[in-house]
């Protein structure tokens, strides 16, 4: 097991220094922690959108993995037909290099996981792939401007969906993709945060060694689309478990394992309150959002834990 | 063009082999150094549904693409389709045009239910022989040797080989014994006005 | 070269010319009537003829992504589709020609919707025409067959290096049962060579990355390098079809030549119609009128100065489209000839005809000649026309 903290930070940086993300980024922080677990044996296919835009600006590449980007929609196509080529390849005996196992990881944000690119993603699960797809989930389009996604939470401003006198930003709830996930029967699926580096990379490690598919749902707190200061990203992933609004857990071949219980659940609203695509919400006249979500979070904790004692 | 050609349309319902029939025979022709060309009416195919096919057998090879509009020779699996106008069973048909009809009935009664002056109208009751042959109301390839009972393009002994080819593959010994039986009796038993 | 006579469909022969190149990877989806090519093919697969790995997608736009990902991980790959699934792909097909993967893949030509028509026109893959993909067309089965062997050495071609397309008729050849000589399994996998990618994904000692952001600064340089390969590709294209002629005694040229050394009338087509324009115009030549016809079998890269040469100094040439643009002027073999003939003082007409699968008989064939005479004999026809359709 490499999840101890010494030897993962004396593993090779696989995503180099140099990229242009955003000062604070966690987007970044993500990616370099997977690629700490993953190693150098690794493919890894991006989707259009922050992380792919801000890795390969063309001539730099941050990458010193293969790296292949093709549109947005596609990635878990895209990264199926790697993963398919190296199983031909390596059934010829024709691989460019001898590889017992070489690790397939497709990322997207929300916007080309949970909207455009979902079917490309049901495909690839179905059709069982071995391949990691890991999501990076900053809760909106980032990348074109802060659009809303079916990720956005209740209340939060966007730029197409924007608070204003008539409107308290996103009226709908989010989806929950990692369920749907589930719903594939994958013998892996999981969430966590870049704050929790061992229990992310831990789930990185047990994602790639199933023998199939598995999906991984990263919550990225992103500064310029919440809306906070740039150092307190990492925290922010923090209180997003400590509130409930993002739950560590992981089922593995349909058994939920919640792996953080909080002994008590921090009111929503302080996390809240830290972001300002939020700060309409604490507008008086607004506080019944701010209940709503309160419930919501409760409700799904709730939810969670009756899968889990159902699942054991 | 060159040297002669011979078109013929397949009348039939969706199952009973005219899809099968039409192309098989194309491709049964090669082995005596002729061309053919097979196709379905094409379209999408659904059990029981009116259908037609299309074989051209030539002695160069065929380069028209277009549909056979006037068929020298006209093949009726279900004899129900001359009852109806849609099927088209008689469209550009004429003095010497060949029928052949999976029927019971006699020639000249086919006849002058399809009512085209100066067609030769031949009838044979496939159906009837494929069941009592292969076991099952597929009547097509009992219609092949009832065409080579009135046309040259090749003998029934050349028939049975290709078709003993073609199904040797997919098929048991009892099916395929059946379908040469078949082709056998429809050859001498077709009934000619 | 000992061949095989067989009777195939289109279909079926696609399907083996595809797996005498031993492919790694195919991705397809099933679309009418591309399915027989892919049944035929999960058959080899399924009886230990081939050992391709098949991705049975959830879309066509999956399908060119995971063969773009095969083909970028460095894997002989192939896909085949029709119609509204070549539409889906799309955005994809472009990334395939500027990744420069040599991917083949069958396109079994067919009516773009609405409203939705499963039978032949050329609209699907005449609307990727400026994808960046080689595209041939064939008359026949073994023309389609011969273009599906040779497709692999045109697109791996290292002057080369572009996905490439075999475009063939929905139904009237995919469906249809034809006569045709193949090659063995072995003399076609020697003709067609074994396929090393130059970079690849899973070379992980030395990791690529394929498909970076590229702006304003290098996106045009990249597009000029491969705007580049398109004449070499024509190159190539000869060169390839000539070493197939050797082999097989068919030999191919961007265009079949119909009747054309004394022609003084040519309609200018491509697709299944030729073969049946070729009956008509026999009719004619013994009726004493000197028409002949220019095929053409490459449509992309388009052959300008082949062309411009062959229809010099004719009295009248025609071009038939079994596709329409719609909003521009005839069809886009129309524009295309048209244009390769500027300069050349010679009267040129369009037809638009087929569309849906609107059969192309004789007759059709015969309007156009006593057309081309007309306007051979000094007289006008409008620049566009319609073939075939109701009055």
């Amino acid at each position: 097991m490499a999840t101890n903290l010494k030897q993962l930070t004396s593993n090779e940086d696989l995503l180099c220094g140099g990229h242009r993300a955003c000062a604070g980024c966690t987007g970044s922080n993500i990616l370099r922690q997977i690629m700490l677990t993953a190693g150098s044996d690794t493919v890894v296919g991006g989707a259009t959108g922050c992380m792919e835009v801000v890795t390969t600006i063309f001539p730099y590449t941050a990458w010193k993995t293969s790296f292949i980007h093709s549109a947005f929609e596609n990635c878990a196509a895209t990264v199926s037909g790697v993963e398919t080529a190296f199983r031909s390849l390596k059934k010829h005996g024709e691989l460019p290099v001898e590889r017992e196992k070489i690790n397939f990881i497709a990322f997207g944000g929300d916007g080309g996981t949970y909207d455009i690119g979902l079917q490309s993603l049901s495909g690839a699960m179905e059709r069982g792939h071995n391949m990691l797809y890991v999501c990076y989930d900053n809760n909106a389009y980032m990348n074109t401007g802060i659009q809303r996604s079916s990720a956005t939470p209740v209340g939060a401003h966007t730029s197409t969906a924007p608070a204003g006198s008539h409107s308290t930003g996103k009226t709908q709830l989010r989806k929950d993709l990692t369920k749907i996930l589930v719903a594939h029967n994958i013998p892996y699926v999981a969430q966590t945060t870049p704050y929790h580096w061992k229990d992310l990379a831990a789930k990185v490690e047990k994602a790639l060694a199933v023998d199939g598919p598995a999906f991984l749902n990263i919550l990225m707190p992103c500064t310029v689309g919440w809306h906070f200061d740039p150092a307190i990203g990492i925290d922010l992933a923090r209180e997003a478990v400590e509130c409930g609004y993002w739950p560590l857990f992981e089922v593995e071949n349909g058994k939920y394992i919640i792996n953080k219980k909080p002994k008590e659940m921090t009111p929503i609203a302080d996390w809240m309150q830290k972001q300002g695509r939020f700060k309409h919400l604490f507008k008086p006249g607004n506080e019944h959002v701010l209940e709503f979500t309160q419930n919501w979070v409760k409700e799904e904790w709730e939810k969670l834990l009756r899968l889990e004692a159902s699942t054991a | 063009m060159s040297g002669k050609m011979t078109e013929i349309r397949w009348h039939a319902r969706g199952g009973q082999g005219a899809k099968t029939a039409a192309m098989f025979l194309a491709e049964a022709v090669l082995e005596k150094g002729k061309f053919g060309q097979g196709f379905p009416e094409y379209g999408p195919e659904r059990r029981g549904a009116p259908m037609r096919g299309y074989t051209r057998i030539a002695d160069a090879p065929i380069r028209r693409h277009c549909m056979i509009e006037h068929p020298g020779i006209v093949i009726v699996l279900d004899p129900t389709l001359m009852d109806s106008a849609a099927a088209g069973v008689t469209a550009g048909t004429g003095e010497g045009t060949v029928f052949i009809v999976n029927t019971t009935e006699k020639p000249a009664t086919v006849a002058s239910k399809l009512g085209v002056k100066g067609a030769v109208v031949h009838t044979v009751d496939a159906t009837g022989i494929a069941l009592d042959t292969i076991g099952r109301p597929i009547p097509n390839m009992p219609m092949i040797g009832a065409l080579l009972a009135v046309n040259d393009m090749m003998t029934v002994a050349e028939l049975k080989s290709a078709l003993v080819d073609q199904l040797s593959s997919k098929f048991s010994q009892v099916i395929i014994d059946g379908n040469l039986n078949a082709v056998d009796r429809a050859s001498k038993e077709l009934v000619s006005a | 070269m000992a061949q095989k006579l067989v009777a195939l469909s289109g279909n079926e022969a696609v399907a083996y010319a595809f797996k005498q190149a031993r492919p790694h990877v195919a991705a397809a989806f099933p679309i009418t009537p591309q399915t027989e090519m892919m049944h035929k093919y999960a058959e080899f697969v399924a009886n230990g003829e081939s050992t391709t790995e098949m991705i049975l997608v959830e879309s066509e736009h999956s399908a060119m992504s995971a063969a773009v990902g095969s083909a970028a991980a460095g894997a002989r790959t192939f896909t085949a589709t029709s119609s509204a699934g070549f539409a889906l792909m799309w955005e994809v097909v472009y990334i395939a020609a500027s990744l420069r993967l040599p991917i083949c893949m069958a396109l079994v030509n067919r009516a773009l919707s609405g409203n939705i028509n499963i039978h032949c026109d050329h609209s699907d893959s005449m609307g990727g025409r400026d994808a960046g993909w080689i595209q041939l067309f064939a008359e026949n089965a073994q023309e389609a067959y011969d273009n599906a062997i040779m497709s692999w050495r045109i697109a791996e071609h290292m002057d080369v290096r572009l996905p490439t397309m075999v475009n063939y008729d929905g139904f009237i050849i995919s469906h249809t049962a034809d006569s045709l000589h193949m090659l063995s399994d072995e003399d076609a996998y020697k003709f067609i060579g074994k396929y090393k990618a130059d970079y690849a994904l899973l070379d992980v000692e030395n990791p690529i990355t394929v498909g970076p952001l590229d702006l304003t600064d290098y996106y045009f340089e990249h597009k000029a390098s491969q705007l580049a390969a398109y004449p070499r590709a024509l190159e190539v294209i000869k060169q390839v079809s000539d070493e197939y002629g050797d082999l097989t005694g068919r030999y191919y040229d961007h265009c079949e030549e119909y009747l054309m050394d004394d022609a003084e009338m040519v309609m200018v087509m491509l697709g299944s119609s030729a073969g049946t324009a070729k009956d008509v115009i026999d009719e004619y030549r013994e009726k004493g009128v000197k028409v002949g016809l220019l095929k053409i079998r490459t449509f992309r890269p388009f052959p300008v100065a082949y062309l411009a040469e062959r229809l010099a100094g004719r009295k009248a040439v025609c071009v038939l489209d079994r596709s329409a643009s719609f909003g521009g002027q005839g069809g886009p073999v129309f524009m295309e000839v048209r244009s390769a003939m500027y300069g050349l003082q010679v009267p040129v007409h369009g037809y638009i005809y087929g569309l849906g699968g609107r059969d192309f008989d004789l007759g059709q064939v015969a309007t156009v000649i006593e057309d081309l005479q007309k306007v051979a004999a000094g007289g006008e026809m409008n620049t566009i026309n319609l073939l075939g359709i109701r009055s």
